[in-house]
This record gives structure tokens, sequence and C-alpha cells, in this order.
């Protein structure tokens, strides 16, 4: 319909006839003007971009990957398992096992667990999804257009965020689910409620790890004018924590707390460097994992005093319940959560700021 | 009645009400509020960077049905002056009014109104030049139905119908000017403000386009405000002109209103004549330097060109021109060429821009 365009409603004669047929008509003024404004501008962004990511190439690329990183290991710890279950009876947890046992590929070659691998590739997923997220905008000269749109300014950053955490929802789902559905084909053992219900959450914490990289590279992408640079940034922090990560923590460790002197002091010199290594995102995340996901974890430190290592020592091997487990690594998910938070709320306030013009 | 229903739909595309119909409600007084069809206006409109003032005590006023061009160099302000109007920007002091509203405090009702288009406007590679309009329809929150009936209308107004559904990745430079004329247009706005609309379009494409704006104007008493560097697009389509230099508007109004603010107090008449000897060459310039009012008489630059005859006050160009044709059919000259020198807006624009910041003059040529 190409209707043509209409005189304007302030003096045209068109617009009085139309009046009475406008539903709206009968609402005071205030009113309409509410509802030709809706607030809910975030939702128009993030349907889009949440569209744009499920068809964009990124998506099916990492999709392939995550699973890939799933997959290989999830294979050969279900043959460890398989093997071990035969000569073991009574034993519990067994399914949950395949996600965080480190499965051997031969006798001497052992590769990381399901858990962990996907710990290392799944930073991919969160910069991946965000590190163009707003200087793509401004490269494409499509800010302007867009913030010149009746949305709040917030609408934009925060509409993308959702849209990234949409997509890593899913993808998460899709591919812990899968591998689920092969374990439970390969091991032929159907996991228990509880076994379960540490999987989900495990996949919760997931989630708000990789959320935490989205919120990073949403920062980069504010900060960043290049979408180029803050994805070379993004990856190579990514890469640096996951090669080198322990390295660098290892040696300021050592630096401020050295493991010598009495074992007394050793000891809490190693608590110290244990906690500079918690000052790394994935080692939060790791223990976090490793205590949901397998209910032997019963500490994800070590001792700090010789007491205590002896303590330990002398416990008797026993499977946490989930309520334990997750009061055991309640700090580092809440860590891990503020982190996010952090990155998110300082992008949003130099998004805010920041001048439309490039 | 049939075009009842219709006209219900398109209302629902653009509530529009004018600033009449709002006004029971208690609507903001603005500076111009005795003026309904005053669209856009600013009193003492500033904007500071630093030390830098960008926009410095700028008043201005654009009214429903006219096209308001603002002219000048890069860096004089215009961009800010415009992203105040949006409310994309705070002014460090003065205000602005854009439909009746203040686009600082209540910038989502302006935004709803006003179809803008940024300079060097760009749009989502990965999506078709109808995608892209979508996205502006869900953003205005437009029906759906009522969305394609606009994007459609949109599309053929600026000529872009046959490649609306290809990826704008393939747009050239001027396809991506006229989308974006079309997606300021897709909200069916009362305020159109267009940043460098046409500087990549070819030159039909320019003259369609610059038809559709008075079209515009005309049907939908839309108040246009079109910044360019093109003087000649400028001076072919805008009502009024406002000319900018560093953050002031040093002159606005018609061109005429210009010329005759900005001239410099001379017309100026082409007067070519074939000459049957050196004696009568010779003797032409003293019998035109003998009329009334003709404060000048300059050679051609060449020897066959046509003499340059300079009036003051410019007013009597006329009753010269009159007084020249006497003049030849009297002393037997073969007058060949006689015609008034229109000012351009370009002659008018360096004078204003050398008249009033001297130290600019230089980088206007």
């Amino acid at each position: 319909m190409t209707a043509e365009p209409m005189p304007l409603g302030s003096s045209g004669a068109g617009a009085v006839d139309a009046e009475p047929l406008d539903p709206l008509a009968t609402e005071p003024p205030a009113a309409r003007r509410e509802r030709s404004v809706p607030r809910a501008g975030w939702m128009v962004v993030a349907r889009k971009e949440f569209a744009d990511h499920l068809l964009s190439a990124r998506f099916v690329v990492l999709l392939i990957v995550l699973g890939l990183a799933a997959a290989i290991p999830l294979y050969f710890a279900a043959d460890t398992i398989r093997s071990a279950a035969s000569t073991v009876s009574g034993a519990t947890a067994v399914f949950i096992a395949l996600f965080w046992l480190p499965p051997h590929v031969t006798d001497t070659v052992q590769l990381p667990s399901v858990a962990g691998f996907l710990g290392i590739v799944a930073p991919l997923l969160g910069l991946s999804f965000a590190f163009d997220a707003v200087n793509g905008e401004r490269a494409q000269g499509t800010l302007p257009r867009l913030l010149s749109q009746p949305i709040h300014r917030d609408d934009v950053i925060n509409g993308k965020f959702a849209a990234g955490l949409a997509v890593i929802a899913i993808v998460l789902v899709a591919v812990i689910g899968f591998i689920a559905a092969f374990g439970i084909i390969r091991l032929g053992i159907v996991p228990a409620p509880s076994e379960l219900l540490r999987i989900v959450l495990w996949v919760i914490v997931t989630f708000v790890y990789v959320s935490l990289w989205l919120a990073f590279g949403m920062l980069l992408s504010v900060l960043v004018r290049r979408a180029a640079t803050s994805a070379l940034i993004g990856f190579g922090i990514w890469l640096l924590l996951s090669i080198f990560g322990e390295l660098i923590t290892t040696l300021v460790g050592g630096f401020i707390a050295p493991l010598s002197g009495t074992l007394e002091q050793q000891y809490s010199n190693n608590s110290v460097q244990e906690t500079i290594r918690r000052i790394r995102p994935d080692i939060l995340y790791s223990e976090a994992s490793r205590a949901l996901l397998s209910p032997q974890t019963t500490d994800v430190s070590t001792p700090a005093t010789v007491g205590a290592a002896q303590q330990a020592s002398e416990r008797i091997p026993s499977l946490l319940s989930l309520d334990q487990s997750f009061i055991l690594v309640w700090p580092q998910v809440v860590a891990l959560v503020a982190i996010t938070v952090a990155c998110f709320a300082i992008a949003y306030v130099r998004f805010m700021r920041q001048e439309v013009r490039a | 009645m049939t075009s009842g229903p219709r006209l219900a739909r398109k209302r629902k595309i653009a509530p529009r009400r004018g600033d009449a119909s709002a006004a029971p409600g208690g609507r903001n007084v603005g500076p111009d509020d005795t003026d309904e069809l005053v669209r856009i206006s600013t009193r003492r409109l500033t904007k500071r960077y630093g030390d830098l003032t960008a926009v410095d005590a700028l008043d201005l006023d654009v009214r429903a049905g006219e096209i308001f061009g603002l002219l000048g160099q890069n860096g004089a302000g215009k961009t800010t002056t415009i992203l105040m109007l949006l409310g994309l920007t705070e002014p460090s002091s003065g205000t602005a009014r854009v439909v009746g509203l203040d686009p600082a405090r209540r910038p989502l009702e302006v935004k709803r109104r006003v179809g803008y288009m940024p300079d060097s406007v760009g749009f989502y590679s990965d999506l078709s030049g109808r995608e892209n309009l979508r996205y502006t329809a869900r953003l205005n929150r437009i029906e759906r139905d009522d969305a394609e009936a606009a994007i459609d209308e949109v599309l053929e107004q600026v000529g872009l119908t046959s490649r609306a559904d290809d990826s704008t990745d393939t747009y050239s430079r001027g396809m991506l000017q006229r989308l974006g004329i079309a997606d300021a247009l897709v909200k069916d706005p009362d305020v159109l403000i267009l940043d460098e609309p046409t500087t990549a379009i070819d030159p039909l494409g320019v003259t369609e386009i610059l038809e559709l704006l008075r079209d515009l104007v005309k049907k939908r008493q839309m108040a246009i405000l079109l910044s360019s560097h093109l003087l000649n697009q400028v001076q072919v389509v805008c009502d009024r002109i406002g000319i900018f230099a560093a953050g002031k508007l040093i002159g606005q109004g018609s061109m005429t209103e210009l010329a005759d603010r900005f001239g410099d107090g001379t017309a100026h008449i082409e007067v070519g004549f074939e000459f049957d000897d050196d004696a009568s060459a010779k003797r032409a310039p003293e019998l035109l330097r003998a009329i009334p009012d003709v404060a000048d008489v300059r050679p051609g630059a060449r020897l066959l060109d046509p003499w340059i005859v300079a009036v003051r006050p410019p007013s009597a160009e006329g009753r010269v021109r009159q007084a020249i044709l006497a003049l030849a059919a009297a002393e037997g000259l073969h007058l060949v060429s006689l015609r008034p020198i229109v000012p351009s807006l370009e002659e008018i624009y360096r004078h204003a821009v050398a008249r009033t910041l001297p130290a600019h003059a230089g980088a206007v040529q």
C-alpha cells in the first residue's frame, strides 16, 4: 500500500476525520504518549542481535569447536570409566565422572577432563559474541542512526549483553546436553537425580564464567576503537591466562611468599600463593567446577597449617552432598559474578558517557 | 469515506498529534510556544568541549513547511548542533525545543518524531536494505503490517525498490545515502534532519531526492533541516539558509535577504558588444559610465569577453539595463548580450564568512 502522505495533524482535516476511528483517541494525551514510546527498547535490540548471532558464522564455528572440545575427552573418559567400572562394584556417582575424570588415551598420555577442556575453550564463546559489540557499530556508522531512534542509550548495551547471554546459554546447553546424551549411550548408565542436579549447577556456573568473558569483551568493545584491536586484546589475554597464567602466578607468588623456611611457614606461604592464584577467573572457575562435579572433592584449598594438613590426611574419604559441595565453592561463584558485574558496569558507564561521534 | 481506515492506520504508524492536540496536558513552555508551526527552535544554544566552543549562542527557528539549509565548513558546529537537537549530546547552556519538547529532557518523544540521517550514514552490511529499515521500524515500535507498508512506500520514494532485498554490502555510497533518507522517513516524522544527505548521489539522483524533499515539505508540512556544503543544492532546495562559521550562525534568511545583507552593495550586469572599429570600442565604456547609478565598468578578461557593469545601489539594476538597451540603440552599438549576474550562494557565503571572520577567509576557497 502506497498511501499518499497525509496532511499534518496539527492543521490537516484528515487527522480530524481519522480521530474517531483511532482506538487511542479516547485516551488522555499522556497515556497515548506513553504508548507511543514504550520502554522495552532493549528487547528490540536484543532480538536483532540474537538473530544476528544465530545466523553468524561465529555461532556455527563455536558450536563445532566447543562440541569437539567436549566430545574428544568424553570419548576417552567413557573408555576409562568403562574399564574401571567392570572391576569395581558399588561405585557411586559414576556418570558424573565423565565430566571431571581426566581420561587416559594410552597408559602414559592423559587428556584434560571434559570440564577442564570446556573451561579452556569457553572464554572464546564469551569473547566472540562481544568484542565488536559497540566498536563494530561505530565502524559501520550505524551507531548514530541507532541512537537517534526512540530508545534509551543503555538499551543498546543492555540489549547486546542480553542477546549475548542468550546465545551463550543456548550453546552451553546444546553442547553439554549433547555430550551427556552421548555419555548415556556410551556408558549405558543413567545419571542419578543428584548427579543431574550437579550437572545443571555446573552448567549455571559455566554460564556465569562465560558471561564474565562476555562482559569483558563488551568492555573492550567500548574502550577500544577498532574491533580488530579489541579482538586481539581479548584473545591475547585469554591465551595468556590459559597458557602462561600458571607460570605468572607462580612467579609472582614465589616472589611474594616463597615456599621456604620452616614447614609451618611453607604451609602459610602456600596459602598466600593460592590466594594470588585466585585472582585469575579461570582458577576460580576450575575450582568451582571441580567441587560441583566431583562429590569426592572435600576441599578446594590446600591446608594452611601443618595441623590442618594432618587432619586432612586422616579424613575418611567420603562423598559430599550437593549442598555441601555448593557451600564449598560459594565464594568462587560470588567472585565470578562480581567480576562479571564489575566489567559490565564499567562498560556501561563508559558507553553512557561516550560521545556519539567517533 | 473509503480513506478513513487507511488514515487511521497511518495514524498508528505515527501518532501524529500536532502541537495543538498535545496542548491540553501540562505542556512545558518553550521559547516559541506562541507559534505552533515552529518545529525547531533554539535560544542561545551553546556547546563547549573544554576550551573549544563548538556551538556559540545559537538562535535558530525552523517552521513546518520549510527547508532550512545549514551551511558551514567542516568543524563549524553543524553536527554538534544536530546532536543537541536530538538529545544525543547535552548543551552546555541555552535551550532547544524540537516539536515543542526539550530534547535533553524528553529525548524519546523527540526522537520518535524526528527522522535523522547522520553524516556518512551506515547500515548493517549483513542485512538487506529492507531488513535494515525493518529494524528501524521495530525500534520505533511500528506494528508489523504498518511497518511493511511504510517500508515499501519509502523505498519507492527514494528509488530503491528494485535493490531493497540485496545486502547493503553491495550498495554504492549513493545508494546508502538514499537508504539513509528512507530510514529517516520510515517513522513518518514531523521533522527531518539530514546531515550531508546528497554528497555521494549522482546529479540526476540528487534532483530526484531534492524533489522528494520539496514534496514532503509541501504535502506533509514537514520541517526539514538540511546541512550541506554543496552550495548549489542548498540554493536550489532551501527556503531559508543559515550560515555557520566557527560555532556561530553569522546570518540566516532567504537567498535575497542574505544577498542584501552580505552582498557588497553592488549588482552586476554582463554586457557584450561587438565593435565595428576601435573608436567605438573606446567610446563604449565612457557611455556606460555616464549612465546614472553605474559605479564601475570593467572590461572582460579577454578582448571579446563581455563587460561587467557594477550598479550601486543594487535596486537600480533593472533601470540601468533598460538604459543600456536604449543607449545601444541610440549610439548604434551592436549589443550581443545583456544579463544580470545573479549572485550565487557561494559568493554570498564567501563574503559572509570573510566579513565576519577575516581569519577564516582564506580557508573558504
